[in-house]
């Protein structure tokens, strides 16, 4: 087994890795003052990668004595994560230099961030998922204390790394089950052990391995540092938070339970199930309360989890087509939202409660209307690309035979109208009390291409978005 | 005519002028000039284009006409299907015959961001359309969704004082109704493997399934329309609604639910409706006697009317659920009758309404005096809703009435206490606005009705006459295509067992008639 390992299948990681060593010694050496050069390198090479990743080899290839997989599921998933990232660090640039925190770190960090993301779902083996997980983790720690000056910066930078770090410890220790009762750690090779049902301790390990995941998804019941998190964390760190990590987490989520544990489908779609409603409600009631719209977009994500659960808790391939489905319109709704929430500063002072967006329709007609196309979408209101999301993780639910599951997903849908309703009142129906300031050209571009996304491109383009996450998925349960 | 896709040039146009308006810039005074001429004429032309849909009907064929259909989303089986029957046909000229009445109702009412007030309508208006006009599932659900957005911020922008409260109970209630529909669909689409409510319409569900299925839509529908208890929402949607956004409310968006009640829980699910018929029955009564009772103690004026609005809709349900040949077309004459006879009423409190912004019949009084014309108008609409002889109102109610006594006399006897009770707040309501003295200074200075409001009562008071003296005129219509639908209806209950194969109508098995009387047809 000496022989040198094929590199062509994770080339892309490759060139990440150089890319972001590279970035970060450009960093060193132009010292204080290079964030924006260093961010649109970073932006240029997350679009290197993406291109690599398309270029790359067809198929299912495994390489590195068969720690890491590349197939068309990872590929569709990789490329929302390197959108989300670039999206994040085009977002990031204005938002750090009016905050005094303009620091070449930064998009570095998210640059290693997303290698990791990129390692993740990729990872064929749970000791490659571990490297790619905490590579990912570590690098999130830092840039949550980022503002390190702000007691809440570093609360919720600190947090997470505690709480983090405990999850991270549960997914270790469920591994380590699961290698002491399979005698194996590759995902393929686990497989094939429990083709023929499992002992109590591989089932004990693998709930263990999901506890873990279900944190860095921030499911419930694990989702109790998702709002201190974001509220506290630089908003532009909150905009990264809530999608690219959550789109890399659910994929792995994905191929762990579909791959090695895939005949444990019975044991592990009640897990999965109780977790999606039980986030849908918590994401649902949790945000009725909040002021503060970071921590309603906390809890708005929480739900949205549960609702992408659903999907996979169907253990269908058209479920996890559903769930790529839903990760793609949630990145593009909260890419949009987390670009405006970006964009609130009065008189260059940020501010994030709901009720300083009053009277937005009145001092910036568009940015309300694209606000107000984002939260009808991630109500799930057609014809905005929300529902189509709903639509593809509630048919293959049905179709499992799922209704009760489904009717609680559709009334606490209902019930999140609510809080959705409330940021659209507050740019409608209310007043001006004070009016915020210019957003930002960028700012503006994300916004308004999001919005279109949302509203009406994606039902255009619903065809090969949908043709792209079903042929992920057909690769995905073609490996079994 | 037969290659123009009439129905989409229908549903679209409105969109299109709402996006001319959308570009107008310029001084706010201009603005909101421009955009209600623009909207104005939008909606005409749209209602004259609708007018070729009702010249390009053939009345005979019971089934689908001028169909559209295009290939859509193949990926989940979904298409842009478009075609009327009999039954929908009416609701989208009325929508159309509206939209322009409430451009004009709106003209000095509405004061701030006129603009995105003309927008929002026609938004509604080809959302409305696109609803009935819609033959996949899906198109369906879309439109039926979509009419939610521009109604909330028709009533949250425009609307009264606790506005706000109105708006989101509006939604929050129609929407969690409308997602059990969603699932709904989706068990359908599941089991019959495709979204076109034509097939879906002859496809026999399992009797179990249709239980389920009946219950989702029911509860979406009996929201929509509504049917006690799912009404609360109305009086204050109503109330808080500016004058148009009530007569698009009561005109045309409460009949969505009557349409949905005949279109999925009728027509698709046979077994259940005939299971589920005593319910419908018993809630419908209790709408009008309840309702009727509540409308009796009001003294907000919109408040009662919305509360009649209620017990006509019982009317409606109860004459859906009779399942026979005058039930049904009862059903149906009422729905029309009410879009007109609701919208006229609304747009009558909008007239006092705007001259002393209150809504309290109190602080009326002798208007009969100083405005005869209002008075005239107002009188022949209260006569219409009450159901006098010679409106359109009589015709339907007493059609609803004569199936229903088909089905059980206890149930037509309490269904027509309703008509004492709407007879006594209506008239209780005309007494107090223009009878007695004219007194309150602020009274005696209201100005009679203006040309423009004329001319949008003027149709309206046409129509309530024709409908009432011949109602054949727009019977005729309709007529194959509700008998098509009874009797797909009752085939399907004799193929399930749940009727005797001789029997000729639901009536006659819960009277128990030996099955072996022999059946006579309608």
């Amino acid at each position: 087994m000496a022989t040198f390992p094929d590199l062509a299948p994770a080339l892309p990681e490759i060139f990440l890795a150089c890319a972001s060593m590279a970035l970060l010694m450009i960093g060193v050496f132009r010292g204080e003052g290079s964030l924006r050069l260093v961010s649109w390198l970073t932006v240029a090479s997350f679009i290197a990668t993406g291109f690599l990743l398309l270029q790359g080899p067809e198929g299912r290839n495994v390489t590195f004595n068969g720690l890491f997989v590349s197939d068309s599921f990872g590929t569709f998933a990789k490329l929302l994560i390197l959108i989300a990232s670039s999206l994040a660090v085009i977002l990031s640039v204005n938002y750090l230099e009016k905050e005094r925190v303009a620091r070449f770190e930064y998009p570095v960090l998210i640059a290693l961030a997303t290698l990791g993301m990129l390692a993740m779902v990729s990872a064929n083996d749970l000791i490659s998922l571990y490297v790619g997980l905490e590579l990912q983790s570590l690098a999130l720690y830092v840039i949550a204390a980022f503002k390190r000056d702000v007691a809440k910066s570093t609360e919720a930078g600190l947090k997470y790394f505690v709480l983090g770090a405990l999850s991270s410890g549960l997914l270790l220790y469920g591994s380590s089950l699961v290698y002491g009762f399979a005698g194996t750690t590759s995902f393929d090779k686990l497989a094939a052990v429990l083709e023929g049902g499992a002992s109590v301790g591989v089932v004990i390990g693998m709930v263990f391995v999901a506890a873990g995941l279900a944190f860095k998804i921030s499911a419930v019941p694990f989702h109790m540092w998702t709002p201190d998190v974001y509220e506290g964390a630089p908003t532009s760190v909150t905009a990264f938070f809530a999608v690219a990590p959550k789109v890399a987490a659910i994929t792995l989520f994905i191929r762990v339970l579909v791959g090695p544990f895939g005949d444990l489908a019975m044991q592990w779609q009640q897990v999965i199930q109780f977790c999606a409603g039980a986030s849908m409600i918590i994401g649902a009631l949790g945000a009725i309360q909040q002021k503060n719209i970071k921590r309603l977009m906390a809890y708005s994500s929480i739900g949205h989890i549960g609702y992408a659960l659903v999907g996979l808790s169907a253990g269908s391939q058209e479920g996890v087509r559903g769930v790529l489905i839903y990760m793609a319109i949630y990145l593009a709704m909260n890419v949009g939202v987390f670009a405006v929430i970006l964009s609130m500063r009065q008189s260059g002072r940020a501010v994030e409660e709901v009720a300083d967006l009053a009277g937005l329709s009145k001092t910036h007609p568009m940015l309300a209307f694209a606000m107000a196309v984002f939260m009808w979408s991630l109500a799930g209101v057609p014809p905005a690309a929300g529902f189509w999301g709903k639509w593809a993780v509630f048919l293959p639910a049905i179709q499992a035979g799922l209704y009760p599951l489904a009717i609680v997903g559709v009334i606490a849908s209902g019930i999140s109208c609510f809080y959705y309703l409330r940021v659209i009142k507050a740019m409608y129906f209310d007043d001006v009390t004070e009016p915020l300031d210019r957003p930002t050209p960028t700012a503006g571009f994300v916004v308004a291409g999001a919005a279109l996304f949302v509203f009406p491109v994606y039902i255009v383009f619903l065809s090969p978005i949908t043709s792209g996450a079903a042929a992920a998925a057909a690769a995905l349960f073609g490996a079994r | 005519m037969a290659d123009v896709p009439i129905l989409s040039l229908t549903t679209f146009l409105p969109l299109v002028g709402a996006l001319f308006i959308l570009l107008i810039r310029g001084e706010q005074e201009a603005v909101a000039r421009n955009a209600k001429s623009v909207a104005l004429w939008t909606s005409v032309i749209t209602f004259i284009v609708s007018l070729f849909i009702l010249t390009g009907f053939d009345p005979s064929n019971p089934g689908f006409q001028l169909v559209e259909e295009v290939a859509w989303l193949p990926a989940f089986n979904i298409a842009y299907i478009k075609g009327v029957d009999g039954i929908s046909i009416w609701f989208v000229l009325a929508s159309t015959l509206l939209t322009p009445i409430c451009v004009l109702a709106s003209w000095d009412a509405v004061e701030k961001r006129v603009k995105e007030f003309m927008i929002a309508l026609l938004v509604l208006e080809t959302m409305l359309i696109g609803m009935f006009t819609a033959l996949d599932f899906v198109l369906f659900y879309l439109f039926f969704e979509g009419v939610l957005l521009p109604m909330f911020l028709l009533i949250g922008v425009w609307g009264g004082p606790n506005r706000v409260y109105a708006a989101y109970k509006f939604f929050i209630y129609t929407f969690i109704g409308s997602v059990l529909m969603l699932l709904a669909i989706l068990a359908m689409y599941l089991t019959a493997g495709t979204m076109d409510m034509r097939v879906m319409v002859d496809y026999p569900f399992p009797s179990n399934m249709q239980i389920w299925l009946w219950l989702a839509f029911f509860i979406a529908f009996a929201v929509k329309t509504p049917i006690w208890p799912a009404h609360t929402w109305l009086p204050f949607a109503h109330v808080e609604a500016p004058t148009a956004g009530s007569v698009m409310l009561a005109g045309v968006m409460l009949k969505m639910g009557g349409y949905g009640l005949i279109r999925a829980n009728v027509q698709m699910l046979p077994e259940a409706s005939f299971f589920f018929q005593d319910v419908v029955f018993f809630m419908s009564i209790a709408a009008i006697i309840y309702t009727s009772l509540v409308a009796l103690a009001q003294s907000d004026m919109k408040k009662m009317i919305a509360y009649s609005s209620v017990a006509h809709m019982g009317y409606v349900s109860m004459g859906i659920f009779a399942m026979n040949q005058q039930g049904l077309d009862g059903a149906m004459f009422q729905m029309l009758s009410h879009t007109f006879v609701s919208a006229a009423l609304f747009l009558c409190i909008g007239v006092a309404y705007n001259r002393l912004h209150t809504r309290e019949m109190a602080a009326y009084g002798g208007m009969a005096k100083n405005m005869p014309r209002y008075a005239v108008v107002f009188a022949i609409f209260m006569f219409a809703s009450v159901g006098l002889p010679g409106t359109s109102g009589f015709v339907g109610e007493f059609l609803t009435m004569l199936g229903v006594f088909q089905v059980s006399t206890w149930y037509g006897m309490l269904s027509a206490t309703g008509l004492v009770l709407g007879a006594a707040y209506m008239l209780l309501l005309f007494r107090k606005l223009f009878f007695g003295k004219l007194e309150k200074p602020e009274v005696k200075a209201m100005s009679d009705l203006s040309a423009r409001e004329v001319a949008f009562f003027a149709p309206l008071v046409a129509i309530v006459i024709i409908m009432g003296v011949y109602p054949a005129s727009f019977q005729n219509v309709y007529n194959p295509t509700v008998e098509k639908i009874l009797a797909d209806h009752q085939a399907s209950l004799k193929a399930a067992g749940l009727i005797e194969a001789g029997a000729p109508e639901t009536a006659e098995l819960r009277t128990e008639t030996p099955a072996t009387q022999p059946a006579s047809e309608n």
